[in-house]
């Protein structure tokens, strides 16, 4: 008899190669009455937010309509990212125009939180704009299982496709982050999202009616914080992956891992406080630590990072005048 | 009968909706430019090119044993007019092949020679429609394979030499320069000369193995009288000798292009390499052999065929100067066959780093409303020589 984790991997996990048939994909969006839209966060993406833009445009809106439009919402890039973007078609918005009323806070998890209001799809894939080898399966592979089974709510990227193989059993998994934190953190409070391959990825498609009910922590947590959110919420039958088989990008320092680590872990045990499974918890501190040697001198160096969080969409005035 | 300004005052108009569908474009040039095609190993392109066509629904989608990309564009007669793009490059597969999109520029391995030929070719289908135009003529639209150095044209050969229908004439799309008009091909020889030692290095002096003999043999090539016209020249491509500080070369090798617009001159020049070759052998008692790379012959449809004409005139419409040289390329193969035929180039190049090419993006619709222009000029019979 399988495991609730092992029928999950079995029938939720799926490969961009499903999805390849963009007419059917296409017939199928039309057949829901579904809009969809991309949205590319961006801070000083210059060098690859123009590739992002043509290959998406050509494939997925030009020579198959599956998304209804492609943003890029940035975070006050000082290079020519939303000027390049633009001029291959995008709709470029500078987070802190949305809603100003509400007031502006950096972070990439503001620009997603930002892109509900500003888009109308009912199906929001966003995708990070630093990957070198992008590909039109980044979109359709994640939109494919949300088309096909009304089940499914929140669909995230995995990448699978190790250089060398020898066709028997190979570890699978995330990145650094993920393999020393976020999984042994989901094995020992929420087992059964540790069946998540790569919660982290910037790369996921969810309904709209899911994204406007979850808060939105700016920073570090935001991925972690939605999948704890999704599965409290609408349990782990909301989910599903794709692989897409393989992400090439810039390759973070240690240092930044561990700042990212400290946002990560913020945002997992105030939500674990919030669904009592922790409790008389102290309060959080919010500078991470490290460290700087010269010669035998070391320094510490102090940054506070604090997870703030936006509340649920639909608890915005605005929001609920526009969309409900 | 038709003329070429009704064509020539439409070309703002190409080149309008050729931006207007600037991603279709850009993106097949960034999905080829990031597939490696070295001579020889161009599959995973051709590949791609054969489903673009199919996503096209064009006709007769087909490969063949040398790995040529094929597609039909039909028309409504039997006359057949090529465009061709080689899908080969200089850059080895183990390069890095990522593209970058700027907003004027793209760069990448290859990106200009041929991946943008190829993009152009894969995108025509599309472009064309969205311009709404549709010819009466067949366009055979091909990816060539082993175009370049040891492929020694071997794609668009074989193709020619087993294609069984007439072919009105062909255009070959080389991503750069734009204002390229080629409409004849040199007489052309490339050569690899390969000399080998078994010097062991005693006593005092220099020794240099078979870098001596190189030497030798570089400066009697350099007595070899050469005409200046017809033009003719013999360039020493590269060379290379020996592995390490102290030992002398075992092995010397030397690439050589002939290049003249005299008939015969090449294989004189060649026989006189030959020769020398062989007095070195002689004196030196090394083992040196000379290998014929590739030939092509001198010819092509002249400077005031129609067909060139029309060519110039076009780029002159689009404020463009033409640029008229010789080609060595898969025009050779088509002039063999007395088949009218021309080299035209897209865009121009960018400055880029080492390894790398560049191309700007704006001058390309000029390239393309050139490319149709000129398919346009044919298909309405205006390019034939005896059209009076």
């Amino acid at each position: 008899m399988k495991t609730k984790i092992e029928n999950w991997l079995e029938n939720k996990t799926f490969h961009h190669s499903q999805f390849w048939d963009l007419l059917k994909l296409v017939e199928q969006k039309e057949k829901k009455g579904l809009k969809i839209s991309l949205c590319i966060p961006t801070l000083n993406e210059e060098k690859t937010i123009g590739k992002e833009i043509v290959i998406f445009k050509s494939e997925l809106v030009n020579r198959y309509p599956l998304i209804d439009e492609i943003a890029v919402i940035d975070s006050g890039s000082t290079d020519k990212t939303l000027e390049v973007a633009a001029s291959f078609g995008a709709d470029t918005y500078l987070a802190e125009d949305i809603l100003p009323e509400v007031g502006h806070k950096k972070g990439k998890g503001e620009n997603l939180w930002k892109a509900i209001y500003q888009l109308k799809g009912d199906i929001i894939v966003y995708v990070d704009a630093d990957i070198a080898n992008i590909h039109p399966r980044f979109v359709y592979g994640l939109v494919g299982p949300l088309l096909y089974e009304d089940e499914i709510k929140y669909v995230k990227a995995f990448y699978d496709r190790p250089l060398a193989f020898s066709h028997g059993v190979r570890p699978s998994g995330g990145g650094r982050v993920t393999e020393i934190l976020v999984r042994p953190l989901f094995s020992m409070f929420l087992p059964e999202l540790s069946a998540i391959i790569q919660p982290l990825s910037g790369e996921y498609a969810v309904r709209r009616d899911v994204l406007e009910k979850i808060a939105f922590p700016i920073g570090y947590g935001v991925e972690t914080s939605h999948i704890l959110d999704v599965y409290k919420q609408w349990g782990m039958n909301a989910f599903a992956q794709t692989d897409l088989d393989q992400r090439v990008h810039r390759n973070q320092a240690t240092i930044a891992l561990g700042k990212m680590s400290f946002g990560i872990l913020q945002s997992f045990l105030t939500r674990l406080e919030q669904f009592d499974m922790i409790k008389d918890m102290a309060e959080l501190q919010t500078i991470y630590r490290h460290f700087e040697a010269q010669d035998s001198e070391y320094r510490i160096i102090e940054k506070e990072i604090q997870e703030e969080e936006r509340p649920p969409m639909i608890t915005i005035p605005a929001y609920r005048d526009k969309f409900h | 009968m038709a003329t070429l300004n009704p064509i020539l005052s439409k070309l703002d108009e190409f080149k309008e909706q050729v931006a207007l569908n600037k991603e279709i474009l850009l993106a097949n040039l960034v999905m080829a430019g990031e597939i490696p095609a070295e001579t020889f190993k161009e599959q995973n392109r051709r590949t791609f090119m054969l489903d673009r066509f199919r996503e096209c629904g064009l006709d007769k989608i087909s490969t063949d044993e040398v790995d040529n990309a094929y597609a039909i564009l039909p028309g409504n007669t039997d006359r057949n007019i090529l465009v061709s793009a080689h899908m080969d490059t200089l850059f080895s597969n183990s390069v890095d092949h990522t593209v970058r999109v700027e907003q004027d520029v793209v760069t990448g391995a290859g990106i200009a020679d041929n991946s943008l030929g190829v993009a152009v070719v894969t995108s025509l289908p599309t472009l064309l429609e969205a311009m709404g135009i549709r010819f009466q003529s067949n366009i055979l639209l091909m990816g060539a394979s082993r175009s370049l150095g040891r492929g020694n044209l071997q794609g668009i050969t074989f193709f020619l030499e087993n294609f069984s229908s007439p072919i009105e004439a062909g255009i070959f799309v080389e991503g750069v320069d734009l204002g390229r008009v080629s409409y004849n091909s040199l007489g052309m020889l490339r050569g690899e000369v390969i000399i080998r030692s078994k010097i062991s290095h005693s006593g005092s002096g220099m020794t240099g193995g078979s870098i001596e003999s190189l030497s030798e043999l570089i400066s009697k090539l350099q007595t070899i009288p050469i005409p200046s016209k017809p033009k003719t020249q013999i360039t020493l491509g590269s060379c290379h000798a020996g592995k390490s500080f102290n030992k002398p070369a075992d092995e010397a090798r030397l690439r050589f292009e002939v290049t003249s617009e005299e008939v015969g001159m090449v294989s004189w020049i060649y026989n006189q390499i030959q020769e020398i070759i062989q007095e070195i052998e002689s004196e030196s008692g090394l083992n040196i052999w000379l290998e014929e790379i590739a030939r092509r012959q001198p010819g092509g449809i002249g400077f005031s065929h129609p067909l060139t004409a029309v060519a110039r005139n076009t780029i002159s419409n689009l404020r463009v100067t033409p640029i008229v040289k010789p080609s060595m390329g898969e025009l050779s193969a088509l002039i063999d066959k007395s088949i009218p035929g021309l080299t035209l180039g897209i865009t121009k190049s960018a400055p880029h780093d080492a390894n790398k090419e560049a191309v700007y993006i704006e001058p390309m619709y000029s390239g393309i409303a050139q490319l149709v222009a000129v398919l346009m000029s044919i298909d309405e019979g205006i390019c034939n020589e005896n059209k009076d």
